[in-house]
This record gives structure tokens, sequence and C-alpha cells, in this order.
């Protein structure tokens, strides 16, 4: 736990101590996690072990299995294309190939300089937007591979405007 | 501090009150106009709340407090037309409405009691404008007042609104009922689940309510996993309190004291309007202890996905819940002997429990008589791809495929021939044109190699390969096999893999028979539903449209022009103007040609096949052959 701040083990400490009174919480506490720092890294499983009592086997199990929990950080923006049925019939493999041309990463990559993540989406209930598109929490509508440079755009200018 | 309600003549009143309110404000008769917005995750997409920020600074800009208020609904249902704002009383429905618009919507009909006809709704077959809601074909057909009750007329975070729809006027009678009568009720209404299998609900509650155990779980599925599907997201987000109610009586029912939502990660509108409604529930003790004076306490939870499809699988939700990684138990034992941690459990879909409360309140012989034998009752639908109308749907079971895709959803765009409508997502199969006048119900649609699903319904088109769509369902089922048993883990990937040549224009005529057979041992030997039904797509494809299969393996071609590596894109000598918009936009240099002299020509040797060219012809002088 040498690499932690102690910061950040005042805050899983925190996380943990939220769900004491749950019978199983493990999946609420990596949620949080998930949330607030946007990966679970090794030592992080084994503080969140040594907390819970549950072996760091099982939590690394856990952190593997479900798509929504990383190993490794995100980028800034997160790039989700909506791969769900609807979107696909309509085209959205052809934006995901744009922007993993466009960025230089395939799905589930994070481009050098951290800005981007691309991922897959399976479905985020938006089907009459299809092809949608989902940058952090803001989504796209009708995108097609003729926007994505536009999309990645305007990020990039909203970054050097704050920068 | 919110009022209690400790008793049935308590809710009763309140009930009767907040009717009258909600029916004053629709009626005008308080004297001012009610402006309504869609607050459901597409629309919310499009900016729904700038519209509604933008009305109220409209509204006190003109010091209108006294004439109009805005209010939000939970879905109108009509996605691919959305944000609606309604204007009551009179019910103008404005479509696809944007911030810029809300001024002269504001000016014109609220303050100038005149029509904006350009934002109202144009009916794509008549191509005429209707003025309201009642009367597009969308909603004629449908029946939405049991598990879509209210999703359009109540705000979902008014605890008062739910009332005024009479939510918990079930319940309240539920608990005058014994635990066995409210089971035989729901048995006897033909209820069946929603999720996707079609086990009927009361046999399910039986099976739990035998058990004799101090501790039992109701557990809601909305881990809503099938790749474009969003039933469930919106009957949760537009009227929670009725899926609240329908896990109360279930879990009055089976005699359990706690209630868990497993929701996807994916729906956070839903999940903090779940979170909410259980909050004012709480406040006024209509979930805790003693409910409505009565010895039954009940409490809800919420639990959260993670992103992983299998989690639909009752025992692998089970699994999530506990901590630990989603995959599915060997059953027996089943869940309602021994469930989640341990204890007899019950698990029912959302869509399941939201037609509870209407069976209860007007009694099984009312719910009885919708639908056809065997299936009672409406189902919900998510109607999407290439289709007019895309949205959410209830209808009654029994309506055909071609009422719910050519009069409901409009028909297909762009004169398009129809093709396919695909049901049950990665567990369904493909309904053709010649399954068209088949009513939808459950065992009409697996004696046609489909099955009713969770309610997703993509509609294809003649641009769509049949062939690249079950390679699509067997990579999405390759990344969500979980991995626990091996027909599932090696076998999908193995039929991938089969699909993969096959459209690359590498496949033989053996491949076809060994993707069958393969398909099949997958079916026969996987653990849970997940691997049982993953080659379904495959199987009815191949049964429907063998030749698309073959002229990809034989004549190495795509009909559909859809798979990369059997297409050429190819500019039309005789049409092109010679602009050379199609060489500039082209990455890699492949179109050559002289501007104004000869026509452009696209190399097929350098060509990635990309279709930068294709849409950026203005001419449309370029297609794939």
């Amino acid at each position: 736990m040498a690499h932690l701040q102690p910061a950040a083990v005042k805050q899983i400490t925190e996380i943990c101590e939220r769900y004491k009174d749950e019978p199983t919480p493990l999946m609420m506490i990596l949620s949080d996690i998930q949330r607030e720092y946007g990966y679970i890294p090794p030592e992080v499983q084994e503080l969140v072990s040594s907390l819970t009592g549950v072996p760091v086997s099982e939590i690394y199990g856990v952190v593997t299995f479900y798509s929504f929990f990383s190993l490794t950080p995100k980028g800034k923006y997160d790039i989700g294309v909506c791969l769900g049925t609807a979107c696909y019939v309509k085209g959205s493999q052809l934006v995901l190939d744009k922007f993993s041309e466009l960025l230089g990463i395939e799905p589930g990559e994070t481009t050098p300089d951290g800005l981007f993540t691309l991922d897959v989406l399976r479905c985020v209930g938006a089907c009459a937007l299809a092809p949608a598109v989902r940058v952090n929490d803001k989504v796209h509508p009708l995108v097609k591979p003729s926007q994505c440079q536009q999309i990645i755009d305007e990020i990039k200018k909203q970054e050097e405007a704050s920068a | 501090m919110a009022e209690k309600i400790t008793s049935e003549a308590e809710l009763h009143e309140r009930v009767a009150h907040c009717a009258a309110c909600l029916n004053k404000k629709f009626k005008g008769e308080d004297g001012k106009k009610a402006i309504v917005v869609c607050g459901g995750t597409g629309c919310l997409s499009s900016d729904s709340e700038g519209i509604i920020t933008e009305f109220e600074r409209l509204i006190k800009e003109n010091h209108a407090e006294d004439k109009v208020t805005v209010n939000v609904v939970g879905c109108f249902g009509f996605c691919s037309q959305g944000p609606f704002v309604k204007i009551w009383p009179g019910e103008t429905l404005y479509t696809k409405v944007k911030v810029s618009d809300a001024k002269e919507i504001f000016e014109k009909d609220i303050l100038g009691g005149e029509i904006v006809e350009r934002l109202l709704f144009v009916d794509p077959v008549t191509k005429e404008k209707v003025k309201s809601q009642h009367e597009i074909n969308f909603y004629k057909l449908q029946k939405r007042d049991i598990a879509l009750k209210g999703n359009d007329q109540i705000n979902p975070e008014s605890l008062d609104e739910a009332l005024a729809y009479e939510t918990f006027v079930g319940l309240a009678k539920a608990l005058h009922m014994t635990q066995q009568e409210v089971i035989d009720e729901v048995s006897k209404s033909g209820l069946r689940g929603r999720g996707g299998a079609g086990f009927p609900t009361g046999r399910k509650w039986q099976f739990a309510y035998n058990e004799h155990n101090d501790e039992k779980y109701i557990i809601c599925n909305g881990d809503e996993g099938d790749p474009g599907a969003f039933m469930d997201r919106s009957i949760v987000e537009g009227n929670p309190m009725n899926v609240i109610e329908g896990m109360m009586i279930a879990g009055y029912a089976i005699g359990a004291k706690n209630g868990y939502f497993y929701i996807r990660a994916e729906y956070p509108v839903a999940v903090q309007r779940l979170q909410h409604a259980i909050k004012l529930c709480e406040e006024v003790g209509l979930l805790g202890d003693h409910i409505l004076g009565t010895d039954f306490s009940f409490r809800c939870h919420i639990r959260l996905g993670a992103g992983a499809f299998v989690c639909g699988e009752e025992t692998a939700l089970l699994n999530s819940i506990e901590g630990k990684r989603g995959m599915p138990r060997p059953r027996p034992p089943f869940p309602a002997v021994k469930g989640l941690w341990g204890k007899p459990s019950v698990i029912n879909n959302v869509e399941t429990l939201a037609n509870v409360p209407y069976i209860i309140k007007e009694g099984w012989e009312k719910y009885a008589a919708i639908g056809t034998e065997k299936s009672k009752g409406t189902k919900v639908f998510a109607l999407g791809g290439k289709v007019n109308n895309v949205g959410l749907v209830e209808v009654p079971m029994g309506t055909t495929l071609r009422q719910l895709i050519y009069d409901i959803g409009g028909g297909i765009p762009n004169g398009k021939q129809f093709k396919a409508i695909q049901t049950g997502g990665p567990s369904g199969g493909c309904l053709t044109a010649k399954d068209l006048d088949t009513p939808i119900d459950y065992d009409s649609l697996i004696a046609r190699g489909s099955m009713m699903g969770s309610g997703g319904a993509i509609v294809m088109d003649e641009d769509n390969c049949m062939v690249d769509v079950a390679k699509f369902y067997m990579t999405f089922i390759c990344d969500e096999s979980c991995g626990k048993c091996s027909p599932c883990r090696i076998g999908t990937k193995r039929l991938l893999e089969i699909l993969e040549k096959i459209t690359e224009g590498r496949g033989t005529e053996d491949d076809l028979v060994q993707l069958e057979n393969l398909a099949h041992y997958v079916s026969q030997n996987s653990l849970c539903g997940l691997g049982q039904t993953a080659p379904n797509p495959i199987l009815s494809t191949l049964a429907s449209f063998r030749d698309e299969y073959e002229a990809h393996v034989q004549d190495r071609t795509c009909p559909a022009h859809v798979c990369k590596k059997l297409i050429q894109y190819w500019i039309d000598p005789e049409k092109c103007k010679k602009c050379s918009k199609c060489a500039r936009g082209c990455p890699v240099d492949a179109i050559t040609g002289e501007v104004g002299k000869t026509p452009f020509v696209i190399d097929p040797n350098k060509c990635i096949k990309c279709g930068t060219c294709l849409s950026g012809c203005p001419f449309g002088c370029i297609s794939k052959i």
C-alpha cells in the first residue's frame, strides 16, 4: 500500500465504512471507487481486502469480470460508441472504426496523452438516436462517421480553452 | 415533512384528492395552461432539460406564473420524435422541439392560443400533420395503461401524481387478501414472466411461498442487457412507484420483507428516479413498518449492475448481488428454494412487476380478457432499427407483427424493402415477411424459430446482411460469455470464427454444415440460458436466409453489400460530374481523375472501403457492388 496517498486511503476507508451494515457490499464499494478514481489498481484492491476481509484474489476476480471496472486509468474523455443492435444496424461499427482511425487506438485503449479512451457500449437505451455516441455523460445522437473528427475537435478546443 | 399515509382510508382520500388535482391541471380548470416536457433518457439526450429551463425563463420574463406551469413527465415512448412538448388543455403535441423553439411555442401557443404548425407530427404514411397525441397512429393502436401506465402523464418524481393514477390502491387491496389469494389471483390472470422465458409468475411465487423460512427476498431484475431494448429503463424512469407497488405485492404474497432492485449502471436516470421514489414512499410510510396500518413491513434496496450481460440470468444476478463474479449457478436448487444469501427468493423482471398492480386492482378476469389463449395481458416492445416510428410500444398480446411494424411503426423508411424483424435479442431469432401476420405471443414466436425475449424488436431492411447480423450477435455473446462452462466459452468463439471466415469470403460449404452442427451442440450443452440460446440468431438466419449464407460461400458476394471484404466501391463514369470531391475526401488517395476532364476512378487495391466517398458524393454517383 506504499503507493497510495494518505488522502486516498482515507477516502477508500470511508467508502468501505459507508456499506458496513450491508451483507455483501463488495460490488457497491468497487462501484464507488471506480466512479471516484476511474480505475481500481491492485494496491487499492489490497486495501479493500484488508478493510473488508474479502480475499484479494476474489476482489481481483470481480474487478476483471465486470466491464465497468477497470485496472488502468481511463482517459479524461471516455468516448463510448454504442454497438447495441439498433445502433449496429444503422452503421455504428463504421463510427467506431472512424474514431479508432482518428485517435490511433483500438477500442478499450487510451491515448498516450491520457485525453481519450475509446470504448464499446452495449446499448445505452437511446435507440431512437442511433447511432449514439456517449462522451462521458453526454450522448451525441445520430452520429455519422463524418462527424467524428468534429466531436474530437470540439473536446480539444474545450481543453485548450480551459488550459 | 410529508404527511404520513397510515391507513387504507387515508390512502383513498389522498388518491381522490390527487386525481382531482391532476384532472384539474389537464383540463385547465385552475385557469392555467400546462406545458409538459418529456424527461426520458432519449429526450434528455436531446436537451429536454434545456427546453424546461427556457420555458421557466420565459414565464419569469413575461410574469406568466399565474397563466402557465411547466411539468416534466417520465417518457412519451415515441423516442424518434422527441423531445416532446405537450400543451394541456387540448393535448397539442409538439415534436422534435429544440431549445430555440420554446420561445415560439410560448408566444404563439401559450400566450396567443395559436398552434405552431411546423412542430406538429407529420404522419410518415399520409404526410398529414397531426395535432394531438391520441390522433397519432403510433399511439392509437397501443394499450398503454398497464405496464406504461401514466408514463407520459405524470411526473416520476412526484408521489402525488403517482397517487392520482391510483398507485398503491392495488397494494391496499392485496393486504386485505391472504397471501395464497394474491398468488391465486396472479396465477389465474395468466401473467407470464416478461424477461423472456415466459414462466408463469403465479407459479414462481407459489414455490417461494411454500418454503418455510423467516427471511425471503423479492428481487426485481432490471439488468436489461439485451442490446437494442429499453423497456425496463423506460418503465422505471416513467413510473417507478408502479414497479415498487408491484414488488410490494409480490413481497407480501411470498412473505418477503425486503426487496432488491438490480439495475444496470448504464441507466443513471432510472436509478436516480427509483432512489427518489423509494425515499418519497419511506417518508409517507408506504415503505417501512406497518404499512397502511397492517402488520406488513417492507423495505426496498437498490443494487447496481456493473456491465455484464450474463447478470440478467437470475442465478448470475444473485451472485452479483452477493459481491461475486456474475456466473450462473447450476439448478436445482432453484432460487425459490435457495436464492439470495441462501434464502428463498423470487426474481421477477421490471415489466412483470409493473403488471401486478393492475391485476390486483382490476381483478384477474379483466386482465385475462386481454391477449391470446396462452399469453395474457400486454407486452412492451422497444421498436427500433429500420422503422419510421422508433419507440416504446405497449400492445395487447396477439397483435400481429404487421400491425406492429406498419401501423404503429409507420413502415420502413426511405421506401426500402422490409427484410426481417429480430426479437429476443442475442437469444432470439429473426422473423421474416412470411411471418408478418403472426399474432405475437410467447408460443407463436417460439414456433417460428424466435422468442418473445424481453421485448427488443429490431427491424431490418434490404440493406442489412443477415450473416453479418448473426456475426454481430455472436461477437456480443463471445464478449459476454462468463467462461464458466466450456460449450459456451469455447463453442461460441468457434461459431464466431466460422462466421468471420464466411463474411470475409473464405467460407466453404463444409463450414455451413459445421456451423449448424456446432450451434446445436452449444445450445444443448451449455449450463445456463445464455449459452443455451446463444446459437439462436445463427440457427434462425440459417433457416430463413440460407441463400445469403450460400452467396457468401459460393459466389463470394454479400447480397446486401455490407461485408467489407466482399464489396467494392464504384463510381459510375456516366454519372460522374468530375468534381473531385471524392478524391479530396479519400484518406488513402485511392481515387484518381482530372477535374472537369475525366471521370474519377477508385483503385480497388488501395481502397480501404471506409465509405467516405459514398456518403460524400453530392450527386449519388458512387455505389457498392
